[in-house]
């Protein structure tokens, strides 16, 4: 009976006072309440504004980022080109051109087409880069276009994240913020990147990506070199008993070349008697690989919009040479920010996996082509 | 934040932001100090202004620590690059700091011990160990 009546007791004390005796009890459960139906009703538009926030954050660095690459550009041309006039106009212009790649509705010869689309592109820019610096070299044009187009780069990614993060706030779109935010981190550590390539295409420091370029300088150093197209270099070095042809884009000036047609020269040259290429390059690494570990494989190692791809493969299709690939692993900062010691170390290491190459891949007396690609900037031969 | 054109006038933190901060900070201590006076008398209350107060508190530094945060993240650094010059003939090795117009296999000044021209065979940058993360795999 007793048990009965506490019981009872309890229900009636549940019922006449659900949240306690304490009137903060109170406020406190209806605070829990309060914010458990506010998170039902807004939590995806809470989600939005931190959303929002975190891009109006990277904005910001952006816009700082970009800034300084143009002041960056201006001040170099300042100082090298020593122009009449102030180049701000001009580099401002500059800043906002663009190139629109050919209709691939129909893809034969798209390649071509690209190949020369860029070949437009480079003629105007140096055209361009010329008038803003008249008393600057050919070398010191090379490296202003570079900094002028890592500037372009920059002020391209702002107006992106820009144009998402004002049309997210204008149709206050989960979904339109939400992908530039998930995909914010990389794109800050690619502007970052651009950050550090600015410095060093201004001041004309070798780049990670020209690893390529400096293991092939080291090998052809000493030997008489040859210019070939376009803005290429080949040496004939004798390597293990072996001819070698060593090719890489003409130094010290910022310049990737077209080791394709290069390539392509120094095989029909020697009417397809070449026992095999070995192509040297600085290779994306990725997560949780070391910065300038040295792997090898087989087919064209080399990056852009791959029209010289195209051409090494063109090439040695019609006369069935082997490709071997040494790639030196670089992360995407350091490709284009000023070379790291570790990839200065595996310059060595990537020399001895060629040889090997070589002696595995081919007999005494064999022509083989070793090119290393990247960009000559700070790198001679 | 204010909204200036140039990436400097970004850096700056807008007056009334710190305002609030402050008159929170502000707040935030007298709550705490009268906690302290009001703990014989009324444990309860004084319970609840230790609350307000150390909520005020830690919300208003972290404000502080984030703003100034923002600001140093503004600061692009620019690390020192290294040329290093070699003379093929006696192997005598100097280095220095990064000058304009130094490339690899440029040849410089002549060795200090036998006169030969020397070589720029390197311009690199270091990353200090600090900087290299660390994982477990």
């Amino acid at each position: 009976m007793d048990m009965l009546a506490s019981v009872v007791k309890f229900n009636w004390t549940i019922s006449q006072n659900p949240f306690g005796e304490n009137p903060l009890s109170w406020i406190l459960n209806l605070l829990f309440y309060g914010v458990f139906i506010v998170f039902i009703f807004y939590g995806q538009r809470i989600q939005m504004y931190v959303m929002i926030r975190e891009v109006e954050g990277s904005l910001y660095k952006l816009r700082y980022m970009k800034d300084e690459g143009r002041k960056v550009a201006i001040e170099t041309i300042k100082e090298i080109g020593k122009p009449q006039t102030d180049p701000s106009v001009r580099v401002d212009r500059f800043l906002e051109y663009f190139t629109i790649a050919p209709q691939s509705l129909d893809p034969a010869g798209i390649v071509w087409k690209l190949e020369h689309i860029l070949d437009v592109r480079d003629v105007r820019f140096k055209d361009e880069v010329k008038l803003m610096a008249p008393a600057a070299d050919e070398i010191q044009v090379n490296n202003l276009e570079s900094t002028l187009e890592v500037a372009s780069g920059l002020n391209y990614i702002y107006k992106v994240i820009r144009h998402f993060y004002l049309l997210g706030k204008k149709t206050l779109s989960l979904y339109v913020i939400m992908q530039v935010q998930m995909i914010l981190p990389l794109i800050m550590k690619e502007a970052e990147a651009y950050v550090s390539a600015l410095k060093a295409f201004s001041q004309g420091q070798p780049i990670g990506d020209g690893a390529g370029a400096v293991v092939a300088g080291k090998l052809m150093h000493g030997y008489e070199t040859k210019k070939i197209p376009k803005d290429c270099v080949v040496a004939t070095v004798p390597i293990e008993g072996r001819t070698a042809f060593v090719i890489k884009a003409e130094g010290p000036g910022g310049n990737v070349g077209k080791p394709g047609d290069a390539i392509e020269q120094v095989v029909n040259e020697n009417k397809g008697k070449i026992s095999a290429i070995i192509m040297i390059d600085a290779a994306g690494k990725l997560e949780g690989e070391e910065v300038g570990e040295v792997a090898d494989g087989v087919g064209a190692i080399i990056g852009g919009p791959g029209v010289d791809q195209y051409k090494i493969e063109e090439s040695i299709l019609k006369y069935h040479i082997p490709i071997n690939a040494v790639a030196i692993k670089v992360d995407i900062g350091d490709a284009i920010s000023p070379m790291r010691k570790e990839i200065v170390d595996s310059i060595d290491k990537a020399i001895e996996r060629v040889k090997q190459v070589i002696l595995e891949r081919t007999k005494e007396g064999d022509k083989v082509i070793i090119a290393g690609i990247g960009n000559s900037i700070g790198i001679g031969q | 934040m204010s909204k200036g054109k140039n990436g400097t006038q970004a850096t700056r933190i807008s007056s009334l932001v710190l305002l609030i901060i402050f008159i929170t900070l502000a707040l935030s201590l007298t709550a705490l100090i009268l906690a302290a006076n009001a703990i014989v008398n009324d444990p309860v209350v004084a319970g609840w202004l230790i609350l307000i107060g150390f909520v005020g508190v830690a919300l208003s530094t972290y404000v502080i620590l984030q703003t100034r945060k923002r600001v140093a993240r503004l600061r692009i650094a620019i690390p020192p690059i290294t040329t290093n010059i070699e003379c093929k003939k006696c192997g005598f090795k100097s280095v220095r700091e990064f000058q304009r117009g130094d490339y690899v296999f440029k040849e410089v000044e002549p060795c200090q011990k036998c006169t030969d021209k020397m070589m720029i065979t390197a311009i690199f940058r270091e990353v200090k160990e600090k900087d290299k993360e660390r994982y477990r795999f």
